[in-house]
């Protein structure tokens, strides 16, 4: 099979990521016109982080965590108490008034981020401590578990004080502008692959292929699920971090079992082992449900109101289509493998072939 | 004189009450080549497991080099359960984890191939060179070990050369033939830079021609790298041209010991053994 110069797949590397941010700027630009798109966009490029970092885990290293939410919430809130502005404070905070050392508290968005991501890291550490030393399984249902109990914290009112309790934040400032929520995922999944592809993350595959025959080459199996568990907790704190500014406003709700599901099922869909797969994934799905929305208005054709289309109806589209991929491709749209030039290159090459063996008088394909 | 590189001491592995080993002890002087043998279920390979920290024996103790590395007395509820001598208990409890035992020198191949099926065969070997790695995980990931992950990439290829496996360095490992994996998890076992290496019934369904490679493999391996090599194995032929001393097992005991010729000759060990192994 001939592959493609390696001059040439940067190129078009190169080539794809300045059409894209072309199109952004653009739709930036225009954002009066473009504003339902964008914000489409860039909760797909939040929940990429997200399913990234989840695939890192189940993927790559083999471990299931359901804890999703609960790390998201643990980044989501951190930078919304750091970033919301001091001013505004009493008037978010306008029912139980606000912890003292917090009320002062600021920090600028990055610092914000990066310390939402780890105190999500370091409640990682503590869950996994325990946990990893038994059986994978019970990954799952302590960070299930654990989830479920910071939601239950956030809504306590013993912490209205610092959660404002059940009625959320409001008042978080959002990106100071809408291509650094592109930036900061890209940079975050940047991070994340760079991981993967280091020697670490080969151990991280070894144990997911074989736990045993990688730690009798020596790999220390606790140390790095640990490794991977904490990377994972790390980035998705970011991207809850990220979520909150991103809505402005989030309560414990935003962060119910069902979030984790939909970073779930993004990964699956996408692929699970397939970075890119996930980050195709994150589009799909979050678009895919908003073009669905027709579905959720009355339709009435030739006077006759269509049964079915009302509201709700579109995730049951949503999710019969769900089950169809997942059936149909039974490893998700991308499996393990990820999009790469000579993988398109080679599929055009084989579409090629099929047609020109296919029209008659023709002799033979090209060789390989 | 002969050091002692591989001691086991009076060790008696229990799965419930079924004795999978029963006080069995050894030794592996340094630059043999040293057989278990014994019929099916005599608990080779459970012997392997001790050995390498898999499981953590009922009683008894390995040294390697010199170094207590596993020991262990009957707890908890074998403690009613133990069936092995009293006289024998350990006093100390030692558990290295599988991991330390490999860092300490100790590798092994597992009789059902365990190969990382779908990474490559030289990610397959590559990832054994990752445990002396010096690099953390951020200086890693930022490739500034470029030095380091080069050297491990060259002694991965280097390995792969001598073993032949060169040419299929970048296909999928569960792709392979099955002769190609026995070899790869030699491969990999010996990418650990082990003194001691553990081969579990390393020609188990390979052909004749094959078989006879192998022999060449192992003297070859055991020249260039040093290596002591303590194996199990059901092919006869083999096992007799390749041993310096081999160990009967039946029934989780020993039941002789010795040179390939005492061996050969000994009425027990045809009894239990040879006599059922030539009728195969
Ligand atoms: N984890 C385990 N739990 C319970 N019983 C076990 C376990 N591992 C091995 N056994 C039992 O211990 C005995 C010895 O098994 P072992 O695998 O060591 O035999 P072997 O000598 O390697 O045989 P073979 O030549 O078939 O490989 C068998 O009866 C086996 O069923
Ligand atoms: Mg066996």
């Amino acid at each position: 099979m001939k592959t493609l110069d390696k001059k040439i797949t940067y190129l078009l590397s190169a080539g794809l990521l300045a059409a894209a941010i072309m199109v952004l700027l653009y739709m930036d630009h225009n954002r009066t016109t473009y504003n339902y798109s964008l914000s489409i966009l860039q909760r797909s490029a939040i929940y990429a982080v997200a399913a990234v970092a989840m695939n890192l885990l189940t993927g790559f290293t083999g471990l299931f965590s359901l804890g999703q939410a609960g790390f998201m919430a643990i980044g989501a809130y951190t930078v919304a108490i750091l970033t919301i502005p001091v001013a505004q404070r009493p008037s978010v905070y306008y029912i139980s008034g606000i912890a003292e050392p917090l009320a002062q508290a600021t920090a600028p968005l990055w610092a914000a981020l990066l310390l939402g991501g780890l105190f999500a890291a370091l409640l990682g550490f503590f869950i996994g401590y325990p946990v990893l030393r038994l059986k994978s399984d019970y990954l799952a249902i302590a960070t299930l578990g654990f989830s479920e109990i910071i939601r239950a914290f956030i809504a306590a009112p013993m912490l209205n004080r610092v959660t404002n309790g059940s009625y959320g934040l409001k008042s978080i400032p959002g990106f100071p502008s809408t291509l650094m929520v592109f930036l900061i995922s890209g940079l975050c999944i940047f991070l994340m692959v760079l991981v993967i592809r280091s020697s670490y993350g080969r151990a991280f595959q070894a144990i997911r292929e074989d736990e045993i025959a990688a730690e009798s080459m020596g790999i220390g199996l606790f140390k790095h699920k640990q490794m991977a568990f904490v990377i994972s907790c790390f980035f998705t704190g970011i991207s809850g971090g990220m979520l909150a500014v991103f809505m402005r406003s989030i309560d414990s709700k935003t962060f119910q079992i069902g979030l984790t599901y939909d970073i779930l099922l993004i990964v699956v869909l996408g692929g699970i082992g397939s970075i890119t797969g996930s980050v195709l994934g994150s589009f799909l799905m979050t678009a895919g449900r908003e073009w669905l929305r027709f579905f959720d208005n009355p339709l009435t054709i030739a006077g006759v109101q269509v049964p079915l289309f009302r509201t709700g109806f579109r995730m049951v589209i949503f999710s019969l289509i769900l089950m169809a991929v997942v059936l149909y491709y039974r490893k998700g749209l991308m499996g393990t493998k990820e999009f790469s030039w000579n993988g398109i290159y080679a599929f055009l090459q084989r579409l090629g072939q099929k047609r020109s063996k296919t029209r008659p008088g023709k002799e033979g394909g090209n060789d390989e | 004189m002969s050091e002692t590189v591989l001691k086991l001491n009076r060790i008696t592995m229990q799965f419930g009450g079924l004795m999978a080993v029963n006080d069995f002890s050894m030794d592996v002087n340094r630059g043999e080549v040293v057989a278990i043998i014994g019929p099916n279920g005599a608990g080779k390979t459970t012997a392997f497991n001790v050995i390498t920290g898999v499981y953590a024996p009922t009683n008894g103790s390995v040294d390697f080099c010199g170094e207590t590395i596993i020991s262990n007395r009957p707890q908890g509820k074998m403690r009613k359960l133990y069936a092995g001598d009293a006289d024998s208990i350990c006093d100390r409890v030692v558990r290295k984890t599988p991991d330390r035992i490999t860092k300490l020198g100790i590798a092994r191949t597992f009789q059902n191939i365990r190969l990382f099926k779908s990474l490559t065969v030289f990610e397959n070997v590559l990832i054994a060179k990752h445990m002396n790695i010096k690099a953390n995980l951020f200086s890693a990931a930022f490739m500034l070990n470029r030095h380091e992950e080069h050297r491990m990439r060259q002694e991965t290829a280097q390995l792969l050369e001598i073993l032949e496996l060169a040419d299929v360095a970048d296909e999928v490992a569960s792709s392979l033939p099955y002769g190609k994996q026995r070899r790869l998890e030699i491969a990999r076992a010996i990418a650990t830079g082990p003194e001691l290496l553990l081969l579990d019934e390393p020609a188990a369904g390979m052909n004749p021609q094959e078989t006879n490679d192998l022999i060449h493999l192992i003297h070859r391996l055991k020249q260039d790298f040093q290596l002591t090599v303590l194996m199990i194995e059901h092919h006869m032929n083999l096992v007799m041209e390749i041993s310096d001393r081999i160990y009967v097992l039946d029934f989780g005991r020993l039941i002789a010991s010795g040179t390939p010729d005492h061996i050969q000759n000994d009425k027990r060990v045809i009894d239990a053994y040879l006599g059922v192994a030539e009728d195969e």
